[in-house]
């Protein structure tokens, strides 16, 4: 049994073979969906904690601060004692209010991008599951997110959270189409959507660079609807806090607000992840052709380095656009989608089939 | 069937709900209170409720003496602090035909200046943040900071200094003061390209203003609106020009006049203020003329009766002030024609029919400072 | 056609600004030397405020505990919201005339506007601005302060 950090196939096949051998089938199973319930959970809470730190370091640094620096080295605890903080905090609940949905809310949202991790691959061999149709279910999966909004917005019986949960479905619903599609794009160069296969198949090169322009110019599509999904700047008209104070979650508070807050942050964190799978190569290492030395330098990092630092260039590059952009206007929010990124993305598809098939790609 | 088909429909086209925005609200700049008619996001109608920071200060000023009357006015405008106590102090040495002396008329012009710079480096801090740009205010605030740190060394205070007093000023500048202005204007030259960059070339910025809040000449005139709000409506109203003061009448500036009236064009008159007002600066400081910092003044001032006007250009538009004196030490009646007040009063004019957002970036542009609508 | 280029040149001219707009964000996050935050109870040692600073009103004593107060009350006339308050004492002189002199001199910080007219209006130069800022107490009794120290008397040459 040899285990190694850039193969974790053997291993979860270990796992699953010991567990096998010495329980019957049910319990097997049961087993192990709780040993991947609680390492996504922790994992979950992990980053969820880091992003909420990263943020504040990457926005003040970019504003000529410092950022949180009082508690523990650098302020790195920061965010466990703003967590401590939410969690003591009193719940408000707020007369006329729908008390069912109001509490449903926050769960239906973090319910959500959870069950969208469980599709994506963090290294060789180390994912929850790993469906034949991986893309299309985490689509399906993180806009169900978008059903806790409106839920929240409606419930709270406030209007601020009403015109915050309405903008939120608008905007929504339009920006999933670009998403889509310029996945789709991928999916044809790929040829499949699998995620395993749509990394194995970037070996020899990441699809940005395989797809020419066409993969370029659907990552970059990618990047502003995915930045639009999650409702954060400057598309963050849910919340648009000059605006409608905090959108639909004004009324919220302590650990409901924090469940709002992480949901936020982990859906930035699945939309990058997303993106560096699907773009810029998953776990694959960055090789460039001839280079054997600095191919081997570059194999030499664990996969799950790569995977982690790629989707962390990307939520930088979100953050980036967060704390530089003004806010859109509601309408201007939607002439971008229906005007510019959805007329762009069909032809980058036509471009993109077109290449496929007449094989120009690398 | 026919009973379900002749209920009366209410007819949601025309329903309007009304949301409160402030007097606890991000982007009211205060406790402004506005009752918003909305239909879905369209402003129909809007209302203003004033007064949650009223302090009586034209009240008070009924008891103090004149000097006491200056640190009052500190705390209308409290952003251009300096050029509040400028009105009271001209207006009583217009009273006395007290002359003060040049150096005294150079210090506050340099000073008036400086503090425009400040006020309008806050209003674009304060209009990015509404714009939903938050790192605005960071760049804002960091270079308001190398103002404020000049008044503190000169003047002792940072927001509310009471450096004017009737007759000249409390104390002489700083010995500092000429190298740090100076040293600021180089400053500052560089980094108002960031301001630039990062805001006005924005096409998001550009998008949310152009053509949002359009205001005519004549609706600024006839609704009193002052200041850069009402030269970005083309209406030449910069007391500094036409009413001079000060050593305004010595210095080469440009009254600059927009056409359009937009919320954009509001924007680009401060910016271009603050060139305008380095301008200024630097034809000032190397020039302060050698002199007493005040001129002689009884101990106990006493206005002859009468009543007396005197109008400045505060950053955010005409300050008037207005005594009436029965010939005793305090004044009898005093009034403020406060810049806000007016600027406010044509929101609702400005955001009918425009979207929540644009009524914020309307509000943003008029940059109104609350304690001075209230006073 | 032209409409179509115009399409285009649209969105070039939109990324244009967008990408200037991060490149002074992006420029601010790699230069950590243009950090303007100061780390304030850190620094506390080498914090130095300006010397005019108006952080309060102080009465300036030298070293044998005497000061130039004497207790006319003309700050107190001069004060705008009744900050300060001037108690005088009578004292026998060795002539056997009375005199007044100052017994304290009670200053309210809580109500204080740092106009600075009393400093200014003070004939003798008594008063004076200190530099302390770090005003905060738990008691607001603890803001209404005595400026004159306990058993301080006025500089002789000035009763002369």
């Amino acid at each position: 049994m040899n285990f190694s950090i850039y193969d974790f196939t053997s291993f979860t096949q270990w796992i699953d073979k010991v567990l096998y051998d010495n329980l019957p089938a049910f319990w097997a199973i049961a087993v192990e969906m709780t040993i991947i319930g609680v390492a996504i959970l922790l994992f979950y809470a992990l980053i969820g904690l880091f992003l909420v730190y990263a943020e504040r370091k990457v926005c003040a640094f970019m504003q000529n601060r410092v950022g949180p620096n009082r508690v523990g080295p650098f302020g790195f605890f920061q965010t466990i004692a703003d967590l401590f903080k939410l969690l003591m905090k009193e719940l408000v609940y707020i007369k006329n209010a729908d008390k069912l949905l109001f509490n449903i809310a926050p769960f239906i949202v973090i319910i959500a991008s959870f069950m969208a991790i469980a599709a994506i691959p963090f290294a060789k061999g180390l994912h929850a599951i790993d469906f034949d149709i991986g893309i299309l279910y985490v689509i399906a999966v993180s806009s169900l997110g978008v059903v806790g909004i409106l839920l929240a917005g409606w419930s709270s019986n406030n209007k601020y959270s009403l015109i915050g949960a309405m903008r939120s479905g608008a905007q929504i619903v339009s920006y999933e189409l670009s998403v889509g599609l310029s996945l789709v794009t991928i999916i044809i160069l790929a040829g499949t959507m699998q995620f395993s296969a749509i990394v194995e198949g970037q070996a020899n090169g990441w699809f940005i660079f395989k797809g020419h322009i066409p993969a370029f110019i659907a990552f970059i599509v990618f990047l502003i609807a995915s930045t639009a999904e999650t409702n954060r700047g400057p598309f963050d008209l849910a919340e648009a806090e000059s605006e409608l104070t905090a959108g639909f979650h004004t009324e919220y508070s302590g650990i409901k607000f924090a469940f709002f807050f992480l949901a936020e942050y982990m859906n930035m964190f699945i939309v990058a992840s997303i993106a560096a799978t699907v773009f810029l190569g998953g776990w694959m290492p960055f090789h460039v052709g001839g280079w054997e030395g600095f191919n081997h330098i570059m194999d030499f990092i664990p996969p799950f380095v790569w995977y982690i630092g790629k989707t962390f260039f990307i939520i930088w590059i979100m953050m980036w656009f967060k704390w530089t952009f003004p806010r859109l206007r509601i309408d201007q929010l939607l002439t971008l989608e229906w005007k510019y990124l959805l007329p762009i993305n069909l032809v980058n598809i036509l471009i993109m089939a077109f290449i496929v098939l007449m094989g120009w790609h690398f | 069937m026919k009973e379900i088909i002749n209920l009366p429909v209410k007819n949601v086209e025309e329903e309007e709900y009304h949301i409160n925005m402030g007097p606890q609200h991000p982007s009211t700049h205060g406790v402004l209170r506005l009752v918003v008619s909305l239909k879905g996001e369209i402003v129909k109608s809007l209302k203003p409720h004033c007064g949650y920071i009223h302090r009586g200060i034209e009240k008070m000023c009924e008891k103090d003496t004149y000097p006491q009357i200056i640190h009052l006015t500190d705390r209308m405008d409290y952003l251009s602090a300096h050029i509040n106590n400028h009105a009271v102090c001209m207006l009583v040495e217009k009273a006395l035909e007290v002359e003060v002396p040049e150096r005294v008329k150079y210090i506050r012009t340099i000073v008036d200046e400086l503090n425009r710079i400040a006020s309008h480096q806050l209003w674009w801090c304060s209009f990015g943040m509404d714009m939903g740009g938050l790192t605005c205010f960071f760049y804002g605030l960091r270079d308001r900071e190398k103002i404020l740190d000049i008044f503190e060394e000169s003047f002792g205070s940072r927001l509310l200094h009471s450096y004017y007093t009737p007759g000249g000023l409390m104390m002489d500048i700083h010995p500092n003061f000429q190298k740090n202005v100076k040293a600021f204007i180089k400053y500052f030259r560089k980094k108002i390209k960031d301001y630039d960059e990062l805001l006005t070339g924005n096409i998001i910025m550009q998008l949310r203003t152009r053509g949002i809040g359009v205001l005519s000449k004549e609706d600024a005139i006839s609704y009193g609106i002052t200041g850069p709000s009402a030269r970005a409506s083309g209406f030449a109203c910069d007391v500094r020009k036409h009413d001079p003061y000060g050593v305004y009448d010595k210095v080469d500036f440009k009254e600059i006049l927009g056409t359009t009236g937009d919320t954009l064009e509001r924007y680009m008159m401060r910016m271009h203020e603050m060139h305008e007002s380095m301008k200024i600066i630097e034809q000032l400081i190397d020039n302060i003329p050698e002199g007493d910092y005040a001129a002689k003044m009884k101990a106990v001032i006493k206005l002859p009766a009468g009543e007396y006007f005197q109008r400045v250009e505060a950053a955010r538009g005409e300050l008037g002030v207005y005594v009436v004196s029965d010939g005793n030490k305090s004044p009898y009646r005093m009034k403020f024609r406060s810049p806000n007040f007016s600027n406010l009063s044509v929101l609702d004019h400005l955001s009918r029919g425009c979207k929540i957002a644009d009524l914020i970036a309307i509000g943003a542009s008029l940059d109104y400072v609350i304690p001075d609508i209230d006073r | 056609m032209n409409s179509f280029f115009e399409y285009f040149a649209d969105i070039f001219r939109a990324v244009k600004s967008l990408l200037t707009g991060m490149k002074v964000t992006g420029r601010y996050f790699f230069s950590p030397w243009e950090i303007v935050t100061q780390q304030y109870p850190e620094n506390r040692k080498t914090l130095k405020m300006y010397d005019r600073f108006k952080g309060e009103v102080i009465m300036p004593h030298n070293e044998h505990n005497e000061h130039h107060c004497t207790g006319c009350g003309i700050c107190e006339t001069a004060c705008p919201n009744g900050t300060i308050e001037v108690l005088q004492a009578k004292i026998d002189m060795p002539d056997g005339k009375k005199k007044r002199i100052i017994d304290k001199h009670i200053y309210r910080l809580g109500m204080c506007t740092f106009c600075g007219l009393c400093i200014k209006s003070c004939p003798s130069d008594a008063l004076a601005w200190g530099q302390e800022f770090e005003h905060a107490v738990f008691d607001r009794s603890k803001l209404t302060k005595t400026l004159n120290q306990p058993g301080s008397s006025i500089i002789k040459d000035i009763v002369e």
